[in-house]
């Protein structure tokens, strides 16, 4: 007979004591179908981990995101998530020469997700995202 | 006689379509939970038609379905358009129905979460599939750089759709429509409140310019 993990003997990777934060490279996303990363995507929050994503998802992933996340709200059980990437810069310089040299805006920006009921923003602007990440 | 009357008619009818207005535009308007998308889809509606499109409230989440009005013709300086006004629910990526509970019972708390989650995805579907432009509503007295506002104004972006912003509720004490415009600096803003029908003329003026 196996022996079951107890979340006191802290012999396992199933300790409760901690948030897991899975850093996930833009190499490993390249390769992923729109669908395969929302669901890992959501497959990691839902299991109370924060998602780290290295170049962020394109705006119809987002919008998918958004769409798939809803369908899967349960009360009691999945609030939603928390996302957060850095906003467009203001200047707009970029954006214009970028739109000369016939380019479309970047989408490779950091983002994180997580449950809605552990992560909290505190402070967000062009370069900087300060989050609270609770236990639950 | 018959026979040529019908021509004639057939004809008149294709030079007609081949002339005439474009076919009515889908606007959608969006924006955030309780930012005035239906005060103001209401407002543009009774202006214009003398009808409303929906019910008002305080409490997030009243519009849980989008609702279209359609023909709406507006003409403002001798420039006109006409629009199907496509008013969405607010755009969010979490629902607590405990938010709710302090309104109503638990079972409607309940209700209205799932109704609003059906809504939100409702939403995208339209702005992914169905919307010809957008008016993004945005409340002036709220910080107008959060995660839904920086993704949605994205998503329409890489759609290339037309967009103005309207930065609802200046009556308000600390409404800031410069914080808006900062925010947003590619794209037209907007003042106005649709609740007491403020700045109403260069709404439509815009509209009419815009979407025409």
């Amino acid at each position: 007979m196996p022996k079951a993990t107890n979340a006191d003997d802290g012999d396992g990777p199933e300790s409760p004591d901690g948030v897991q934060i899975d850093l996930i490279s833009g190499e490993r996303m390249e390769g992923m179908a729109s669908m395969e990363k929302i669901r890992m995507i959501l497959d990691g929050v839902h299991d109370g981990n924060i998602v780290i994503l290295e170049e962020g998802l394109s705006p119809d992933e987002e919008s998918r995101l958004i769409e798939v996340t809803m369908a899967e709200i349960s009360p009691d059980e999945f609030n939603g998530i928390e996302i957060e990437t850095y906003p467009k810069s203001s200047t707009g310089n970029s954006s214009i020469l970028g739109r000369i040299m016939g380019n479309n805006e970047s989408t490779k920006k950091l983002t994180v997700i997580g449950p809605a009921n552990q992560i909290e923003t505190l402070h967000k602007d062009e370069t900087l995202i300060s989050a609270l990440v609770s236990r639950n | 006689m018959g026979l040529l009357k019908g021509l004639k008619d057939s004809i008149s009818r294709a030079t007609d379509r081949l002339f005439s207005e474009q076919e009515p535009k889908r606007i959608g308007i969006y924006g955030p939970p309780n930012a005035g998308k239906t005060t103001l889809a209401n407002r543009i509606a009774r202006d214009w038609t003398g009808d409303a499109i929906g019910t008002e409230s305080h409490i997030p989440h009243e519009t849980r379905r989008a609702r279209r009005k359609e023909g709406v013709e507006i003409e403002r300086n001798g420039k006109s358009v006409t629009i199907d006004i496509v008013d969405t629910p607010g755009v969010t990526t979490k629902v607590d129905y405990e938010e709710f509970t302090g309104e109503m019972e638990e079972d409607d708390a309940i209700r209205r979460s799932r109704e609003a989650t059906e809504g939100v995805a409702e939403a995208m579907h339209w702005l992914r599939e169905d919307v010809d432009g957008v008016i993004y509503v945005l409340d002036s007295a709220e910080d107008p750089i959060t995660q839904v506002n920086t993704m949605l104004i994205g998503i329409i972006e890489s759609r290339d759709l037309p967009v103005l912003i309207f930065a609802n509720k200046i009556d308000l004490d600390d409404a800031s429509v410069k914080r808006i415009e900062d925010a947003f600096p590619q794209h037209k803003t907007v003042p106005l409140s649709a609740k007491e029908g403020d700045n109403m003329d260069e709404v439509y003026e815009n509209i009419a310019e815009y979407f025409g």
